[in-house]
Formats: C-alpha cells, structure tokens, sequence
C-alpha cells in the first residue's frame, strides 16, 4: 500500500469519528445522562447554605 | 479540619495564596523587562548581567504561565475536581507533595535564570536536572487528580475534569519528548534531537504549551467557575463534549506555523497553517458555551464584578482565537512574524483570558476557602477589573501598531532593490509604543497589588475552620 492511501484513509477515518462524535453526543439516549452530568457543580452544596445562615445570624 | 470526610482544602489554599503571590512577582518582571525597552541606558540595569533584558525576560515567561497560570491550575483543578467527583483528593501527602515540589522548581528557576543558566528553548529554558523534578511532580499530580476522578462517588465525570485531565495527560509528554537531553555537566545539557527536528520537536511543545497549558487546562475553569457565578448550568452540555474532542485532536498538529519561511519542509508548516486556521471552529464555540451560559441572567454582569472578569476574559480568548489563525496563514506570518504583533497577541491571550479568568475564579473561590461568602471589598474587585480592562487594552493596541510598522518598514525596498529602512530606525520609531505598553502592563500589575490587599483582608475576616469542607454523604438513588 502507497503512503497517500494511509494519508487518505487517516483523514477518512479521522472524519467519520467526529461525525460519530457530533451524532452520538447529540443523540436522544445521552440526554439523560448529559442533564445530571451538566448539574454536577450544583450537587454537591448543602452545606453552603449553612455557611449562609450563620453569617446572617452572626 | 482533616479527615476523609471532609474535602482537602488545605492544598486548594496554598496554591491560591501563592497564585496571587507568583502573579505580582511574574508581572512586576514583566513590568521591569518592559521597562528596559523603553529606557535601555537607565542606571538601574546598564551593564548589569544578571538584570540583563536576555535574562529576565526567560524570567519573566516562566514566572507567569508556570508560577502564576500553573498554581491557578493546580490550586481550580484539585478543588474542581474534588467538589464535582463528591470525594477528598486521592493520594493522602502526595497533594502536599506536589505543592512543595513545584515551590521548589519556581525557587530553582528564579536563580538558576538570572544566572544565565539556560536550555535556551523558549518555554522550555530549565537545565535537565529542574526538567527532570519537573517530571516527577507532574507525575504526582497525575497520580492524584485521576486518582480522584477514579474513586469518584457521583456517576459521571463533569467536562472540567474532561479539559484538566487532557492538560495534565498532555503536559506530560510535551515535557518528556521535549527535555530529552543529554546531560554534559550539571547546568549543562544538549538537546537530543539534531537541526530542523530540534526546531519542530520545540514547536510541537511550545504550541502545545499554549493549546493545552494556556488553553484547555483554563477551559476547564471557565466550564466550572462560570456556571458556579452565574449559577445556572453551562449552555450546551452536548456542545461541550463536541469542543472537547475536537480542541484536543487538532491543537497537537498546529505548531509548525511558529516555523514559517525557516528550514522547516514546506509541507509541514502548510499543515501547521491549515490546522490553525481549522482551530477557530473549536475554539468559538467553546467561548460561545461559556457566554451564552449567561444566557438569561445578562443583568447580573451589570453588578458582578466576578462575572465581568470572567465574561471579558472569553471576550479576549475569542479575539486571540481569531487573531492566531489569521496570523498563521504564511503571508500574514511574512509580515507580523519577528515583530512586536507576536507580543501583542500573546499578551491578549495571557492578560485578557488567562489572567482574567484565573483572576476571576480565585474572587470566587478564595472566600469559599476561608468560610466566607464573598470578598472583602466587592468594591475593589470592581475597580481591579477596569485596571486591568485598561490596562491590557493599552497593552495590545501599542503592540498591534508597533508591530505592522515594524513588518512594513523591515519589508520596504527602493526601487533599486536594496532596504528602504535599517533596523535601528524601525527601533527608535518603536519608542512610543514601549512607554504606552509599559503604562499597561503597570497597570495590569496594580490591579494585582489591589487585589492582593483585597484577599488579604479577606483571609483576615475568615478562617480556614469555617470553610465549607464538607463531603456530602452519598446520594440516595
């Protein structure tokens, strides 16, 4: 096999990934899973509201 | 307190405290080193070796991106990661570790640099004994930030995580193919790679230094701290893992464009442009994620000074973004390569994103790290931004002009072939701009210096018992 052939089927494979990519991360099935991933920096504050209170306490 | 219930602060706060440290001591370099372009023969330097524009200005680079930008890295990514995997960071002493370790190489390249001591690979200047500690606390932070993504208590793995990880996954290797040396005394080594190839190989990592340290490592900070300040999620989850993939897989190829019109095979360098030019997709529409996050809570840039530094700072990444490729396109690089249009547009990425959201991250997170709410002065957060604003406008407007004057006049020919201008007097017509960068760059250091005293206070009012440390127990499902 000629190098250009590798060259070409490289650019080839490298495109089909991303528009594997863009079809899998926009797909119906993932937006589940996208939605709790996306609201992970907002799970975790309990405890601030806490903090919260004691200031206005204090 | 310490315990496996709570997260591990403690190192969150010695890399804040010492960004803000790092950040006055990098700039005022920079500020010195402006300086001496402005006024050469003034008495303070004149002939002293070891103040010697050559010396600092290595000085000046390592200072801010590695001490400045890497404790801001250090210091976001353990508490990101933390907070979004629901578990304290992995590795126990190994964190403390790594704080020391890299205090240790800043120390060692702030000595060994004025001396002269040099590689004299740009970004990459330590000798071979600091590249090879550099290596082994890279390889600790390694150990405890995937550590941590892998002992995760939550299900998945939040896109910051994604962008710091590909930086520390990547810095590694840019480390370890670049300082391939061989060692010839301790201060002295040679590179292992001959000519062109040394050349590329420096370029594969200097580029990448920008794509990965500079760039997605910071992406990993706009996608935690903007949703955190404006508190809504980030625009486009989907989008997020697109701009992912697509940022990493073709920053790796676009260094060759610091090699146009050199000994560098002309295939590679078009390739170099090429890839550039293809970086603006991913690079908009990252910055367009993290704008439109605020899609719906515009009134609160009207009042949060936070979000202001975070929100201009993807105004800037977008103009550098845009600048970059355009640059990299050969004929554009024929004029604006070698001249001060480089400086300019470095600088608009490093002062007006990177700086600018590191700054605004650390006004969100350093009153969280000692229990309070907000900052002690929102007042001066306020004016730290307008200083700053103004300060990196001067800055990069002076080194635009600057730098297509010097391309136009060093390119002039008479009719008879030979040069319309010598350089010296492309220098002295440069003099202007230096004084008005200078006033900017001093600007860009003063909004510092307030925002040193504004955290300061801060740390004064607060203490470190009352942060909110806490691992919340797990979910029930």
């Amino acid at each position: 096999m000629d190098i250009n052939d590798i060259r070409a089927w490289q650019t080839t494979i490298l495109l089909i990934s991303f528009i594997g990519i863009v079809v899998w991360a926009y797909s119906k099935r993932r937006k589940s899973a996208f939605d709790e991933a996306a609201n992970l920096p907002f799970a975790d504050e309990e405890r601030h509201q806490a903090t919260i209170k004691k200031e206005n306490l204090s | 307190m310490e315990s496996q219930t709570t997260y591990n602060y403690k190192v969150v706060r010695q890399f804040a405290i010492m960004t803000v440290v790092w950040g006055i001591v990098g700039m005022l370099v920079g500020v010195i080193v402006a300086a001496q372009l402005a006024f050469p023969n003034f008495a303070l330097w004149d002939g002293v070796s070891f103040l010697s524009y050559g010396r600092l200005r290595p000085l000046h680079t390592n200072a801010v991106i590695f001490a400045f930008g890497g404790s801001a890295l250090f210091a976001t990514s353990y508490y990101v990661v933390q907070r979004t995997c629901q578990t304290r960071l992995f590795g126990g002493p190994l964190a403390s570790f790594t704080f020391w370790g890299w205090t240790l190489v800043i120390l060692l390249a702030a000595i060994s640099l004025p001396l002269g001591i040099t590689s004299g690979k740009e970004y990459a200047e330590l000798e071979w004994p600091i590249d090879l500690l550099i290596a082994v606390v890279w390889v600790a932070y390694a150990v405890v930030f995937f550590g941590t993504v892998a002992k995760r208590t939550v299900k998945h793995i939040y896109v910051a995580n994604w962008f710091y990880g590909a930086f520390i996954l990547t810095i590694a290797v840019l480390h370890i193919v670049n300082s391939a040396f061989v060692p010839v005394t301790l201060t002295k080594g040679y590179s292992f790679y001959p000519g062109a190839i040394d050349a590329m190989v420096q370029w594969w990592y200097g580029h990448n230094a920008v794509g990965f340290f500079l760039t997605t490592a910071f992406l990993g900070m706009m996608y935690y701290f903007i949703p955190k300040q404006a508190e809504r999620p980030v625009y486009s989850y989907r989008l997020s893992v697109v701009h992912f993939w697509a940022l990493i897989s073709t920053y790796m190829w676009a260094g060759p464009h610091h090699l146009h019109y050199t000994a560098l095979p002309d295939w590679a360098q078009s390739v170099g442009m090429l890839f550039s030019l293809i970086l603006l997709a991913p690079s908009w529409g990252g910055m367009i994620n993290g704008i439109m996050t605020l899609s719906g809570a515009w009134h609160k840039l009207r009042t949060d000074p936070i979000l202001k530094f975070l929100i201009v700072s993807l105004s800037f990444y977008g103009m550098s973004t845009f600048e970059g490729p355009m640059m990299s396109i050969k004929t554009v690089n024929a004029l604006s390569h070698y001249t001060d249009w480089t400086v300019g547009h470095v600088h608009s990425g490093a002062l007006g994103w990177v700086a600018m959201v590191s700054i605004g991250s650390l006004y969100y997170l350093i009153p969280r790290l000692f229990g309070k709410i907000e900052m002690y002065s929102t007042k001066l957060v306020e004016l730290h931004f307008w200083t700053a604003t103004i300060g990196v406008v001067l800055y990069i407007a002076a080194m635009w002009i600057a730098g297509v004057m010097q391309g136009l006049m060093w390119r002039a020919v008479n009719a008879d072939g030979t040069l319309t201008y010598s350089f010296i007097e492309s220098v002295e017509r440069t003099y202007p701009f230096y004084y008005v960068r200078l006033l900017g760059g001093a600007m860009f250091l003063g909004g510092m210096l307030i925002m040193a005293f504004n955290v300061w206070k801060t740390v004064g009012q607060g203490s470190a018992k009352d942060a909110d440390d806490a691992i919340p127990a797990p979910a029930a499902h």
